[in-house]
């Protein structure tokens, strides 16, 4: 059985995206000057956050809503809702 | 259209539907809301349904639910990078009616169950978000949602939003959790023919097996792995405490796909076709995370009261018995007609009664106790697994000697003092 990397497992997944994102990373600063690690790109089981130099990309559309950027960011710098009812990522099986 | 009823009910996963099924059975006007496009949308498990506590709300489920298989057989792995120990019990009593539990598949199985409640009487509706608790003079009186001109009103209102549970923390029932209070955990559905399952896991078409793996599952950090046997797919999945995946600055992903491929796991794999990949947080932090689960008009169940024992793998079957108890709770509520936190606090009593807070209870340490001592998973598994090779490896060493080299080697890693001492800590923090 091949290995999927975490495109191709995205790709296994049924959303509807909202128009807008429900999640905010608040203060890009503190990403960039705070932050080395730059966690939530690592930890994030979407790959929903990625660095690009000055600021955080937020692929909301690939987020699984399961919260770990919430509480995982060692600055609460991320602002985290439900999106819209009916939106976001759609669970078919388990 | 200020509509008002009995109770409003906040997510419909196990613990919500348990609640409004109940409360509408006993006549109570219930509203049960869901975000998701339908029940099951959002939710995920690893996938052991418990019979003892659903059955308590529908006799009998077992002859119409979507299930997919009574699980006959729970093995446990204690894996190294090329070998495992395993223990385990298979038993032919857990295959025939009243069963142990089930595996579900819950996009199939939440649907069923919110269908229920709704036959009973509750009215669901779905694609709703509840942004916030309508609180008027300290006591909850209904929802805002995020449907124009979307708020409700009722006596009391159910909190079974999950493990975020994003409305009890804005009622001031808990802080924010820590990273060590939730378990960070992905898995795959993989497809592959029931045969193929029957013959690798040695079982009939109406048996099932679960397979929990700790040690190098999660590359010794604290967690546990799963492999459970759907009718024709199988479920596995891994996680560790949030804390420990930032630690370890791992990939949840990567670390899925390590386990995928691990020598141990890949053969009962080979050929299948992965269908779903899924992440979600897990309540893992215990009897000490429970939140204030009662307060004005207002109670909280399931995840989103942290009712989850990660070392019975048990959270569906304490969901619904805590939807239960709830409900029991709203009905007698209703009676007295008083839904003050005085009154709802009986939920709490309930509650603390209850399997569900005496287990939390009895593990209260474990977590900790782990997460702070690594050597449980990262050294002791090894070393478990060295002992038993060199024990069943025959060499021409006499057995006697063997057993004095392996105590030696086992003391020689740890020393004998701390040996005791983690001996001592690990049977304290699970007694």
């Amino acid at each position: 059985m091949s290995t999927k990397n975490i495109e191709e497992k995205q790709y296994l997944l049924r959303f509807k995206a909202d128009t807008k994102s429900h999640l905010t990373v608040m203060d890009d600063d503190i990403c960039m000057t705070k932050c080395p690690d730059k966690i939530c790109t690592i930890f994030c089981p979407a790959e929903v956050y990625k660095w690009e130099g000055l600021r955080m990309q937020v692929g909301y559309e690939g987020c699984h809503e399961c919260g770990s950027c919430r509480i995982g960011c060692p600055y609460q710098n991320i602002k985290w809702e439900y999106p819209k009812g009916g939106h976001g990522i759609v669970f078919r099986l388990a | 259209m200020p509509e008002k009823f009995d109770v409003i009910v906040v997510g419909a996963g196990p613990a919500g539907t348990s609640c409004a099924l109940v409360c509408a059975q006993k006549g109570l006007n219930v509203l049960l809301i869901e975000r998701g496009e339908y029940p099951g949308s959002k939710n995920v498990m690893g996938g052991v349904l418990y019979r003892k506590q659903m059955e308590e709300l529908i006799p009998e489920f077992w002859k119409e639910a979507p299930l997919e298989r009574p699980v006959i057989e729970q093995r446990f792995w204690m894996m190294d990078k090329e070998s495992v120990v395993q223990f385990g019990y298979k038993g032919l009593e857990w295959g025939v009616e009243p069963y142990n539990n089930f595996t579900v598949l819950r996009a199939q199985f939440d649907q069923w169950f919110a269908k229920k409640a709704v036959e009973a009487g509750a009215l669901l509706i779905n694609e709703t978000v509840v942004t916030e608790c309508i609180v008027e003079n300290g006591k909850v009186i209904g929802v805002r949602t995020d449907r124009p001109n979307g708020e409700v009103y009722a006596d009391v209102v159910v909190l079974a939003d999950g493990v975020n549970s994003l409305l009890s923390k804005q009622l001031g029932f808990h802080k924010e959790f820590r990273p060590d209070e939730v378990a960070l955990t992905v898995m795959e559905v993989i497809n592959l023919p029931k045969e193929k399952i029957n013959d690798r896991f040695n079982l009939e078409d109406n048996q099932g097996c679960t397979i929990e793996i700790f040690g190098d599952s999660t590359k010794g950090n604290l967690g546990t792995a799963f492999l459970y046997t759907n009718k024709d797919s199988l479920n596995i999945g891994v996680g560790t405490t949030l804390s420990s995946m930032i630690k370890s600055k791992m990939k949840p992903y990567d670390l899925l796909d390590y386990l995928k491929t691990h020598p141990m796991v890949k053969p009962m794999l080979a050929g299948g076709e992965s269908a779903e990949y899924l992440a979600h947080l897990i309540p893992e932090g215990g009897y000490r995370s429970v939140p204030k689960v009662a307060g004005n008009g207002v109670v909280v169940v399931g995840d989103a009261a942290q009712l989850v024992n990660a070392i019975h793998r048990e959270g569906s079957n304490m969901a619904m018995h805590s939807g239960l108890l709830a409900a029991e709770t709203v009905i007698e509520a209703k009676h007295r007609g008083d839904f003050s936190e005085s009154s709802l606090n009986l939920y709490r009593q309930k509650l603390y009664d209850s399997f569900i807070i005496k287990d939390l209870e009895k593990y209260k340490d474990a977590t900790h106790t782990f997460e702070n001592n690594p050597q449980y998973f990262k050294e002791y598994v090894p070393m478990m697994n060295k002992a038993m090779s060199k024990f069943f490896t025959v060499d021409g060493t006499p057995k006697r000697d063997k057993q004095k080299e392996i105590m030696k080697s086992v003391t020689a890693e740890r020393g004998t003092f701390k040996v005791i001492q983690d001996i001592y800590r690990a049977w304290k923090a699970v007694k």
